[in-house]
């Protein structure tokens, strides 16, 4: 309530602030000076290394104000100070030096203000002494060495504390935070490097509205940041994979030896060995879309294994396939798969190099030249698997114009319902993974499958008791799923 | 061992992969970008494979004489002109004979294409040939003595080319919007497909549309509250079933790739 009606007077003490200054009505003498009392400042102040990170970062807490929120009630924001060497300073100005007058290496930038030339001629005379007239590569090369020696010294400098040295603030977070982040940069070539094994010292001022008014903190430190070899906050993601590996690993080993896994069939599996007849008995091609993923992408690796099959097929039928592809690295695997499938069928004279082709790296380019195929071409199949965004629905569209049977299968949520409405068979989401194992019937594919559905039975049971758990909260099994960073 | 060794190399660096994400540290986040930086470099050398691809089954066309070869011709043109473009610039004001290298050099990628398409006619290769070849000289010839323009292979001059930029501002874009455009028709039509009541999925269907396009009209404010629920429980626990089948599939692909069971990208069933 309070917080409240401090925001309200705030904003009432803005309008009117506002329609004051606007006023050309001269006030009387009649303004009242509030003076501040000073607030009690943050207690339990700690600064510390930040947990589950690759270093160059501190983590600080604190324990509110008296005076914050009760009390006086006069704590308006928190300023954060962490102690710098001077040091640090002139690595700054190194920093500016490089950026503002001279472009790496480049000439000096044309500067119309007088002052700020003198300025940086100065700075430059300083920092350079007899190399101040040198050319702007000598003392671009001379600043970077300059700062390197600079920055080879922080740590040295700072165990130095408190000599040769300021508080510099370095954040102000606002009445009734406890605690805030100080993330420096990584590479010592960024301005805002944090070494790492280097003491660093933090202190907390209690701000009121007139900032001159503050109560100080007692100082943190020394403290050293590190980076940590293992993730505790992902402790959880670890158990999952170590479990599914165990789950596929046990139904990969129980296929192998024979154990019949019954899978539930997919329609839109089932339809592409029609769809290849189809287009055989019409003499027409198969028009096979990889979408715009990458390589790396695992909905493309999964079109792979399709494409493979529907290729070995298609060899073995000898009609014409067509894949007009997005990425040039995933034309080059396409390549290699449908080459493949075409030696595995015993075709290897049939297979024609311009099978799969790179078209381009524009996306709606690219609908446009498989738009254009579709229409030129008229395709008696078209099989769109993989990645697909805005284009899914311009592409199924065209396709369902030119009257050809449509197979298609994405983990694209979004683009799912075009497919659906557009396609005459989908492979909504983890069907598309599963797809390659139900062409092949492959036992050691069909047992992933299996642990998958395991998997997915003990996410419902666990979801069912974190309904539950979450509801009477019990906060002990509902943390055991928590994952950070 | 020609398949054994990228087996291998699959099954170390997606184990690498794997411990990556539990790792924070600086030198894990180092082998980390270093490999993206692989792919980098695989890209563009996968780039000019693309290129080759395209301008190959171009120049295909055109000797089959194929329906529509004629757009080869244009796909070739648009391909090298703003190659031209984007590794040349002007010095200053003056155009000299920048108009007309482009000019000739066009011609010559033209002419060489179809020289590779006539392969099998002695008499039209040997002429276009000689036709290339004479347009190379001159193209050459442009490029060592005007002097109003400049290559820049290393710098962004050529991205700055002012013809480069009218290229891509004012044919490209407007291209590309239009076909971005042919979305909202196919929507409509889509959605009339989607839409026709045949049974009973589809009728609720219908109806849930319906709610869900009301929702911002103002005459029927009483659909929001309707909509929001329809989009957030319902929709919204069907997504999430969708989302962790998705996700479990991927570990599970990943973890076929890894261990070698899934071999289909690489050409092997």
């Amino acid at each position: 309530m309070k917080y409240m009606l401090r925001v309200l007077f705030s904003l009432v003490l803005f309008a009117t602030t506002a329609v004051l200054a606007q006023t050309d009505v001269v006030e009387s003498d009649s303004t009242t000076v509030v003076t501040e009392q000073t607030p009690a400042p943050v207690s339990m102040f700690e600064a510390k290394d930040k947990d589950n990170d690759h270093g160059h970062a501190f983590v600080l807490n604190w324990e509110l104000s008296a005076d914050d929120g009760a009390g006086l009630d006069n704590v308006l924001t928190y300023e954060v100070f962490r102690w710098t060497p001077n040091i640090s300073d002139s690595i700054g100005i190194i920093d500016t030096l490089l950026n503002v007058a001279i472009v790496d290496n480049g000439p000096l930038n044309q500067t119309t203000a007088t002052d700020a030339e003198q300025r940086i001629d100065s700075l430059m005379t300083a920092f350079l002494g007899p190399l101040a007239n040198a050319s702007a590569q000598e003392k671009g090369a001379r600043l970077h060495e300059l700062r390197a020696a600079y920055v080879e010294r922080l740590a040295e400098v700072h165990s130095a504390y408190p000599a040769n040295g300021y508080w510099r603030k370095i954040k102000v977070v606002p009445f009734g935070t406890t605690s805030c982040e100080d993330v420096g940069g990584k590479e010592p070539e960024n301005s805002g490097y944090i070494p790492d094994f280097t003491d660093y010292y933090y202190r907390v001022d209690a701000v009121t509205a007139d900032t001159l008014v503050r109560a100080e903190s007692k100082i943190a430190g020394p403290v050293q940041s590190s980076g940590q070899w293992f993730n505790t906050g992902r402790v959880p993601v670890l158990c999952f994979v170590i479990i599914f590996t165990i789950l596929t690993l046990y139904f990969v080993q129980a296929a192998k030896k024979g154990t019949d896994l019954y899978v539930r069939p997919l329609g839109g599996i089932e339809a592409v060995d029609d769809a290849i007849g189809r287009a055989t008995e019409m003499g027409k091609p198969i028009l096979y879309v990889l979408g715009l993923g990458s390589a790396a992408d695992v909905a493309t690796i999964a079109s792979f294994t399709i494409l493979g099959r529907v290729a070995k097929k298609v060899a073995e039928y000898q009609t014409e396939l067509i894949v007009p592809t997005y990425d040039p690295i995933v034309m080059s695997v396409a390549q290699e798969v449908v080459k493949s499938a075409y030696y595995d069928a015993g075709r290897p004279d049939s297979y024609n190099e311009d099978t799969v082709f790179f078209v381009t790296q524009s996306q709606f380019a690219y609908v446009a030249a498989v738009n254009g195929i579709m229409l030129r071409d008229l395709p008696a199949t078209n099989i769109y698997m993989g990645k697909f965004y805005a284009e899914s629905l311009i592409l199924a569209e065209t396709g369902a114009l030119a009257g050809s049977i449509q197979i298609s299968g994405t983990d694209e949520i979004a683009q799912i319902p075009f497919f659906i409405v557009a396609c005459d068979y989908t492979l909504i989401g983890e069907e598309l993974y599963a797809a390659s194992a139900y062409l092949g019937r492959e036992p050691v594919l069909l047992g992933s499958l299996k642990a998958q559905d395991y998997a997915k039975a003990a996410i419902i049971i666990l979801a069912i008791i974190g309904l539950i758990a979450g509801n009477l909260d019990w906060t002990g099994f509902t943390g055991l799923f928590e994952v950070t960073n | 061992m020609k398949r054994q060794i990228p087996y291998a190399l699959v099954f170390l660096f997606g184990l690498f992969m794997v411990f990556q994400y539990f790792v924070p540290h600086e030198s894990s986040e180092w082998a980390y970008e270093f490999l993206l930086d692989w792919i980098m470099i695989i890209g563009i050398f996968a780039l000019a494979l693309g290129i080759w691809s395209l301008f190959h089954l171009s120049v295909e066309k055109i000797r089959a004489r194929k329906e529509g070869h004629g757009y080869s011709y244009i796909t070739l043109a648009g391909l090298f002109v703003m190659i031209a473009f984007g590794f040349t610039a002007r010095h200053g004001e003056s155009w000299g004979f920048y108009l007309v290298w482009v000019f000739t050099y066009l011609m010559t990628i033209m002419l060489a294409a179809r020289t590779l398409a006539a392969s099998n006619e002695p008499g039209k290769r040997n002429m276009f040939m000689v036709a290339t070849l004479g347009f190379l000289v001159a193209t050459i010839a442009i490029a060592i003595f005007d002097d109003s323009w400049s290559f820049y292979f290393y710098t962004s001059e050529g991205l700055e080319n002012s013809m480069w930029r009218r290229f891509f501002d004012f044919v490209m874009m407007p291209i590309l919007s239009t076909m971005f455009s042919l979305l909202a028709f196919f929507i409509a039509s889509a959605a009339y497909r989607a839409f026709r009541a045949r049974n009973v999925l589809a009728t609720l269907l219908l109806v849930a549309a319906l709610i869900v396009m009301l929702r911002f009209n103002p005459w029927f404010p009483q659909m929001a509250g309707l909509s929001n629920w329809l989009m957030n429980v319902p929709n919204l626990a069907a997504q999430r079933a969708i989302v962790i089948g998705i996700g479990l599939g991927i570990v599970a692909t990943a973890l076929k790739v890894i261990l070698g069971i899934e071999r289909g990208y690489m050409g092997k069933g």
